[in-house]
């Protein structure tokens, strides 16, 4: 068998990269987030009308796309989104921010732990509290398992669509492995909600440090093995390269962020550029490529589980000098007490019982708290009346934006391709819906 | 250091918590997007969210409030005296959240206030990107986005009926539906 490199260049009805920009901008204005059936093609017995999902085993939950095809060429694509709608927003409104925390992470139920830490952040940023550095170090510890286990997800299912199943068990072996580290710290597999406000639920158990350690020397090997698998497979690369081109303008001006925006050749990442937690003392790269298709999204995302991996190695290397060190701020108003001074304290119980059944108060304000989650930018606005209850909260997904660009994706592509396609965005429906 | 006053249709200019926010004229918000896209340079609308503060400061607040400088514990006290939140301008406020994309990630909110019925003008033409987020707004908080290409509902069902995330909106108030009842 020989195995080539390189896949010949298709022929292509349209332009790959999108419409010339407007004069007089710096962005061009004309990238549709609907892909209309040209002219020429609309009274065409030849076009017809496919739906796919809302439930289709490659729709990555319950996304809808009507499609139009000519033959196996798409034409005409709209995405229809919410039918995961959940209100959660809504919600949240009517809870307390201490009960608030747990819904976050059931938004986009594969990055939880990066959506839990917007919210905290929002709240902490109101409320001006310092955050011990243990709890600092620790959730970016997670954060970055938690980006691990989203691009494993990504990677497992999108190489399932295109028929190499082999990776999806081998990429839920790993995923396995990062669970069963979540499920030792926080008790839960998914949905952990160990970050609170004002630092981390508990301690970090004893056991974690060596597991995780066995953990961090194992994925460079395991990543070697996705590697020998996808990147010399003559299949993967002819379903991959050149498809679902986005150029770098039309990402901009689609608004994307993330692995996505850096796949066509933009180097942007709020870890380093906006540092946030402590990713300034970190060192780690900013994986970008050019070419901004499938393959270059399935690269960025391989290469930022390299860098995740080191950076992990760097917050266990910080974090077992920090035994013993407080894991949560010393705020009586905001924070829990220590569970074992209610049975000797009245004043630990009072507090207890009025962040309990009151919940804490939180400065008048808004606030836009941005992080890098595995999918790109997430956001969370906030806005509060001085109330224990939020009086706004609103989510920026990552997902959501990442739809809007099926449209440009798709310009040209094949049907078989659209699956491809719709898989290397990475959206999580529940991030996208709400 | 930025001017902000030279926006179009700037009101006013507002720190806090680290964070600008402009008020803009809600008439001139597209004028005020295209200038900060092209001339300061705010490449991209990482988002648009409306918020409804009907009924905001109906119910003071009393008890302790953290505050981010220092930790008053006195004031508003539990007993009698209560704090207020500061009065809106109207009912719902429209936040777009700029980013540029250099070094620094400067961001800056501009936003603008509307009355029910009143109309914002949509600023899809400045950012493609903001195509489903308006029409996300319009359809949880009832805002209309005047020039807007397809403003239809986005995550609600078509034949829904009112904007869920408003404050006069009930929580459980969608009917419950059996299939035996139709």
């Amino acid at each position: 068998m020989t195995i080539a490199t390189e896949t010949p260049p298709r022929t292509r009805r349209w332009p790959i990269v999108g419409e010339p920009p407007y004069e007089g901008s710096r962005i061009p204005t004309r990238v549709p987030t609907i892909l209309d059936v040209p002219e020429e093609l609309r009274d065409s017995e030849d076009v017809f009308r496919v739906n796919f999902g809302p439930n289709h085993p490659s729709m990555h939950g319950v996304l809808r796309l009507i499609v139009d095809l000519d033959g196996e060429e798409v034409v005409g694509l709209q995405a229809v989104i919410g039918y995961l709608h959940t209100g959660f927003e809504k919600t949240m409104e009517s809870k307390t921010y201490w009960k608030c925390v747990t819904y976050p992470e059931r938004i986009d139920y594969v990055g939880y732990q990066n959506n839990e830490l917007v919210f905290v952040l929002a709240v902490e940023k109101l409320l001006g509290i310092e955050v011990p550095e243990k709890a600092t170090w620790m959730r970016m510890l997670l954060c970055e398992l938690n980006r691990i286990h989203s691009h494993l997800v990504y990677l497992g299912t999108s190489a399932l669509e295109l028929g190499a199943i082999s990776m999806f068990w081998y990429c839920f072996r790993e995923r396995e492995q990062i669970l069963d580290l979540f499920e030792l710290v926080t008790g839960q597999r998914m949905h952990t909600r160990y970050f609170q406000v004002g630092g981390l639920a508990e301690d970090i158990p004893p056991g974690f440090f060596p597991e995780c350690r066995r953990f961090v020397e194992w994925m460079p090997k395991a990543l070697d093995d996705y590697l020998a698998l996808l990147d010399r497979n003559q299949i993967w690369l002819e379903r991959t390269k050149g498809i679902g081109v986005l150029a770098a303008q039309d990402a901009i001006a689609l608004g994307q962020t993330g692995p996505n925006l850096r796949a066509s050749g933009v180097d942007w990442d709020l870890r380093r550029d906006q540092p946030y937690l402590a990713y300034d003392q970190v060192d780690f790269k900013v994986p970008v490529y050019p070419d901004g298709d499938v393959y270059a999204r399935y690269r960025v995302r391989m290469d930022e589980m390299a860098e995740s991996t080191r950076i992990v190695r760097q917050c266990l290397d910080r974090l077992e000098r920090m035994e013993g060190r407080p894991w949560i701020a010393d705020d009586r108003k905001v924070v829990l007490p220590p569970r074992e001074e209610l049975h000797t304290s009245m004043e630990s119980l009072i507090h207890h019982f009025k962040i309990v059944t009151e919940g804490f108060r939180v400065p008048e304000g808004e606030v836009y708290v941005a992080i890098e989650s595995p999918r790109g930018e997430s956001g969370c606005y906030l806005v509060s009346d001085g109330g224990p209850r939020p009086w706004r909260v609103h989510f920026r997904s990552p997902s959501f934006v990442a739809l809007e660009a099926t449209a440009t994706c798709a310009r040209g592509a094949l049907v078989a391709d659209l699956i491809a396609i719709v898989g290397s965005l990475d959206s999580v429906m529940g991030d996208t819906d709400r | 250091m930025t001017r902000w006053e030279q926006m179009p249709g700037f009101v006013a200019v507002r720190e806090a918590f680290g964070e600008t926010t402009v008020t803009i004229e809600a008439e001139r918000i597209r004028d005020a997007c295209l200038y900060a896209r092209d001339e300061l340079g705010f490449d991209v609308c990482v988002d648009v969210v409306a918020t409804d503060y009907l009924g905001w400061g109906s119910s003071g607040v009393s008890g302790y409030i953290g505050t981010p400088d220092g930790r008053d514990i006195n004031a508003p006290m539990t007993q009698g005296l209560q704090a207020l939140p500061a009065p809106k301008p109207k009912r719902f406020s429209v936040s777009y959240h700029l980013l540029a994309l250099r070094p620094g990630a400067p961001r800056v909110r501009l936003q603008c206030w509307v009355d029910e019925g009143e109309r914002v003008p949509s600023v899809v033409s400045v950012w493609p990107t903001c195509d489903w987020h308006e029409r996300e707004q319009f359809d949880l908080m009832g805002i209309v986005f005047e020039g807007h290409p397809n403003l239809t509902r986005l995550l609600m069902p078509d034949d829904w009926e009112g904007h869920p995330l408003r404050k006069d909106y009930p929580l459980g108030g969608e009917p419950v539906r059996f299939s035996d009842a139709e």
